[in-house]
């Protein structure tokens, strides 16, 4: 209910929808203050039992209020209730429940309980296996679960973004906002990072004075200062979830998740910062007790029931209760009754606890239990005489004391210390380096000690930073409610919650202990305790001490388990943001693609590059038909092919032949300039790395081409070599693929189409085959060379990458007058697998030159990169499946890519396989499925008939072996 | 993760390609027998703590060899391959 305070309160101005149901609320509310306020208690089902459940928290570390906002695409699913505001026409609803939350028929789990303990699944669903991904697991999935993703694409923004600063300071309670302050003051570069929206941590949800003032004020004076210094940046709404290496932070900032129309802002943001320093003022989290039924909505934590009191001006009841150790959580009691609102009991287990106003207190009392099917009605109260007496309350607070946010501490391997006198974790020293915890995450009781620690930290830490500072006059502050013992338990034999995320109670974690689940990483998998949402927030501490109790052990002894990233979920969304589509894989077009998307070619992925597949004509119906008239285009007239994604280095220098002659096994240098060579790259393993064409342009000047995939590699490996084995060497390197648009003009009709197209008359004479030089190129200054990847006369021309488009145009017009023009991947493929020419199909990594028949290429006369080891007697064994032609002989007239192969006769298996097939393709030109592939003794079996088997696609036939030249062996057709 | 490339300056680790150990700049001579060139080309420590790594700089093309502990992950130095080669 909404509590009647004076002045300040403004009317509720905006409605969300809760199932569908309107909820009228304030600005700067969350979705929990809103529902507590409307008196809206019952808002989720829990994970396994189907519990019915209320808000515990007012912060990030709420295990119960998960909900879903909004539907479809942008459906959200798994988010807090106690940290999402509310904004106008915010859709929220409830999870896992059907069909309602009032009446979730999936209840019937929690009078199964009895049989649903820890380990029940491991134990039932063992046998049979196959039961288990059919059967079991959908059926659990389906009962046991969290919200869900409405399983389409998520069209909203998201963001991630990076930034580097001096100082991070992680929250932004009165020690962080202290530590920000000195660290501003003395001119760092700082960054505030924090989660709510409004900076002040605790200090909005108490009621202190700070200098004599209320604690609102001084904190909204060092917004105020903070907002205003050029060398600090707030971020509110902001998560620090990770630490990584070199002082490297991520972080979620919930950037337009509050937001009605958020447009095209990111809805949330993933930071990258990068600090020299940073604080550590997270925080505690308030933890429970576990007593029978604690899990009903109603019961919440004491410092949360009185956040929303304090801060919102709503109490989570009529009549609230508090059942605490401490003295912090008597606050409660006091100003809720302060307020107005009834205070029907405060039980607290120690003996000599004292009153702090006018409530009924019961000291050295225990709370027993609870009832309430939808909703806390009454608790039982087991006095210090040991009487029953049963309360009725709507809301009853709880408090077991407070656990240091250590949780960024352990990230880099940081285990937290127990501390004996506040019965709680504290972050080790030195966890992670550059990291100063201050304030309640490092142990700090008080307002006073958080502002004091807040100050030390920053100095220390800017004097880590090499600048110095002075201590500043710290405020006067609250200093006390500190007095507490430690109380885990009441014992009984119900049901007692110790983490509600995960529907754990204290029997299950005894019964771990009690199958010898004792170290504390197998309870926590054996139980789930401290998994999934709750990530150790709630109860890890109580399920230790429980363990601990069962194991005969003592807290330091049990140890805890491992916090690791993220401390706040982070949508995939936002950590991959911007790499979805094009921003996964980015597009690269050759200079052509306008025009060969106008002719209709589909195109095919070639590394990032897309290039034509083949180009369609009236009439044809199947791919096959188009390559196969491409094919015959070219061997009876002329087509034009771009070929500008092969990899161009330029290569520069006096030493620019000995670099070739290192990095290729044949010689370069002898090289007349003007011609150009084909080249085998080896790696240094002795194995084939690349293949390629280098043309001599000058006396040292040379163009090296690379195949399509391996440009990146071989530019490294030219980097390597030359600054890692030869830097004495004066040459330079420069990778022109993009700078240089490349077209192939192969066929009987090439020098024709030529004619028309380079500025003549051209001497043909004066261009045998493999030569090159510049020439005019319609007016532009440009390049040939006479090479052939078809085997046909051929020639490719190439022009600066600008004038690629136009040059492409004008080739397939002229090309068209002579019966010639486009060809695709597929004839090119079909091309050089008539005429034997390897690509990286071959030359796949695990071949040796030996293995494609070019040992001799490694020349005798130098050294080489990999000429060592290719001579080892291993890669030279002639029984190693080396490269041979295969055509289809038995009854099934084809070959598949990727079929094994072995001798007649033999079973296909895998002992028995002598090889397999890399390229196949069917040949217009003679009349035949062809294939290149690798076979035992290959070249030594030439005429031999084997067998084809492809176990994958089920296809098996006959093969002839044959030499990999299948047509024009004596290359008449390309040297013109 | 963040590398000082001797001629950019501290860079992301995604600008960056891995190469194993540095001891792959001390190629042997073609004659330095087998046992030279399998350690060269096969045979690398798995130490817990400092080691020094080869990274390709992309975006200028530079080998560098990285300084840096497999515990710690701390990165203590770099410097340019063709720096220490000549
Ligand atoms: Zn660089």
């Amino acid at each position: 209910m909404r509590l009647d305070r004076s002045g300040g309160d403004v009317a509720p101005s905006l409605s969300f929808t809760f199932d569908g149901e309107t909820v009228r609320a304030r600005k700067g509310e969350t979705v929990a203050a809103a529902l507590l306020a409307n008196d809206i208690r019952l808002v989720g089902r829990s994970f396994k039992y189907h519990r019915p459940r209320g808000i515990w928290s007012a912060g990030p570390e709420e295990p119960n209020a998960l909900i879903t906002l909004g539907r479809g695409a942008a459906q959200t699913p798994n988010q807090r209730a106690t940290v999402q505001e509310v904004y106008e026409g915010l859709e929220v609803s409830s999870q896992n429940r059907w069909p309602s939350l009032k009446t979730d028929l999936l209840s019937v789990n929690d009078l199964a309980a009895p049989f649903l303990g820890a380990g029940f699944y491991y134990k039932t669903f063992m046998w049979p296996r196959a039961f288990w991904e059919r059967v079991y697991e959908p059926v659990i999935r389906r009962a046991a679960g969290l919200g869900a993703l409405s399983g389409a694409p998520d069209q909203e923004p998201y963001e991630k973004a990076y930034a580097h600063c001096d100082l991070l300071v992680i929250g932004s309670g009165p020690s962080g906002l202290m530590a920000a302050l000195v660290a501003a003051r003395a001119g760092s570069d700082v960054i505030v990072a924090e989660q709510d929206h409004a900076l002040g941590g605790r200090l909005l949800a108490e009621v202190e004075e700070i200098d004599g003032a209320p604690a609102a004020d001084w904190v909204a004076a060092a917004v105020a200062e903070l907002e205003a210094a050029p060398n600090v940046r707030v971020m509110s709404r902001t998560t620090v979830t990770g630490v990584y290496d070199q002082g490297t932070y991520g972080a979620i900032e919930r950037t337009a998740m509050h937001v009605a129309d958020p447009g095209a802002a990111p809805r949330q943001t993933f930071w990258r910062i990068v600090a020299k320093a940073s604080i550590l003022a997270s925080g505690a989290i308030e933890r429970g007790i576990a007593f029978a039924n604690n899990d009903r909505p109603g019961v919440m934590a004491a410092g949360a029931v009185r956040a929303y009191a304090n801060r919102w001006g709503v109490s989570p009841g009529k009549s609230v209760t508090v059942f605490a150790n401490n003295d912090d959580a008597h606050r409660t009691a006091r100003d809720l009754a302060a307020a107005g609102v009834t205070v029907a009991a405060v039980i607290d287990p120690r003996a000599d606890a004292q009153a702090i106003g006018d409530y009924p207190l019961f000291s050295g009392a225990q709370v027993t239990g609870t009832t309430g099917r939808l909703g806390l009605t009454d608790i039982t109260i087991r006095d210090a005489s040991g009487k029953d007496q049963s309360v009725w309350t709507d809301c009853l607070a709880v408090s077991g004391g407070w656990n240091p946010s250590v949780h960024l501490t352990c990230h880099m391997n940081g285990r937290p210390v127990w501390n004996e006198d506040l019965a709680a974790f504290v972050p080790a020293p030195d966890a992670v380096p550059g990291l100063f915890p201050a304030g309640s995450a490092d142990g700090a009781q008080s307002t006073a000690d958080c502002l004091r620690t807040g100050a030390e930290a920053a100095i220390a830490a800017l004097e880590a930073l090499g600048q110095t500072t002075e201590a500043p006059a710290l405020p006067k502050a609250e200093n006390g409610f500190t007095g507490h013992t430690p109380f885990w338990l009441v014992p009984g034999k119900k049901r007692a919650w110790l983490d509600m995320a995960n529907d754990v109670t204290v029997k299950d974690v005894k019964l771990a202990a009690q199958e010898n689940f004792a170290s504390v990483e197998h309870m926590k998998r054996y139980t789930t305790q401290g998994m999934a949402p709750d990530q150790g927030k709630n109860s890890n501490v109580a399920a230790l001490a429980i363990l601990a109790d069962a194991t005969g052990r003592t807290i330091p002894q049990t140890g805890t388990t491992t916090f690791r990233p993220p401390f706040a979920p982070v949508p995939l969304s936002a950590m991959g943001a911007g790499a979805r589509g094009k921003g996964f894989a980015p597009e690269r077009f050759t200079t052509s693609h306008t025009a060969t998307e106008d002719l209709g070619a589909p195109f095919v992925e070639a590394g990032l590059w897309y290039r034509p597949s083949y180009y369609p004509r009236a009439g044809e119906t199947t791919w096959r038909q188009s390559c196969d008239r491409e094919v015959q285009m070219v061997r009876n007239a002329v087509g034009v092919a771009d070929v500008s994604t092969l990899g161009k280095i330029d290569i520069q220098g006096p030493d620019a032949a000995a670099l070739l002659d290192f990095v290729y096994t044949n010689m370069f240098s002898t090289l007349k300039v003007g011609k150009v060579r084909y080249g085998l790259m080896l790696r240094e393993d002795g194995h084939v790395m690349d293949d390629g064409t280098t043309a001599r342009l000058g006396e040292t000047h040379y163009v090296m081409t690379t195949t399509t995939a391996a440009a990146g590699q071989v530019m490294q490996h030219l980097d390597f070599v030359l600054q890692a084995l030869r830097p004495d060497w004066d040459v330079r390197i420069a990778s022109a693929t993009e700078q240089w648009a490349q077209f192939a003009v192969a066929g009987p009709k090439a020098r024709a189409l030529l004619d028309v197209v380079l500025d003549g008359p051209i001497d043909w004479a004066a261009w045998p085959f493999m030569s090159c030089g510049n020439i005019g190129v319609a007016g532009v200054p440009g390049r040939l060379f006479r090479i052939s990847f078809s085997g046909e006369e051929g020639f490719e021309v190439a022009v600066p990458a600008r004038y690629g488009e136009a040059l492409y145009r004008l080739l397939l017009s002229q090309a068209s007058v002579l019966g010639g023009g486009p060809y695709g991947m597929e004839a090119l493929n079909v091309l050089r697998i008539e005429k034997g020419f390897i690509t990286h199909s071959e030359i796949h990594g695990r071949v040796t030159a030996f293995d494609i028949g070019m040992e001799r290429m490694i020349s005798a006369k130098k050294d080489c990169i990999g000429k060592t080891m290719a001579a080892r007697p291993g890669l030279l064994d002639p029984a190693r499946e080396r490269l041979v032609g295969l055509k289809p002989t038995g009854a099934v007239k084809e070959l598949t890519a990727g079929a094994h192969l072995f001798n007649m006769g033999a079973e296909a298996v895998r002992l028995e396989d002598q090889g397999y097939i890399t390229s196949v393709c069917y040949s217009p030109t003679l009349g035949s499925f062809l294939g290149l592939g690798f076979l035992k003794s290959g070249p030594d079996r030439i005429g031999e008939t084997v067998q084809m088997v492809d176990h994958l696609r089920g296809v098996k036939t006959e093969v002839e072996v044959c030499n990999p030249v299948f047509f024009d062996p004596e290359g008449g057709r390309m040297r013109g | 993760m963040r590398i000082t490339c001797p001629y950019c300056g501290e860079r992301d680790i995604r600008e960056f390609t891995y190469r194993g150990h540095a001891l792959a700049i001390a190629r042997p001579a073609p004659d330095a027998g087998e046992a030279a060139w399998d350690d060269y080309l096969h045979l690398r420590d798995n130490p817990a703590g400092a080691t020094q790594d080869l990274w390709h700089h992309g975006p200028c093309g530079a080998w560098v060899i990285v300084d840096r502990d497999t515990v710690t992950h701390e990165v203590a130095g770099s410097k340019a391959v063709a720096e220490v080669k000549r």
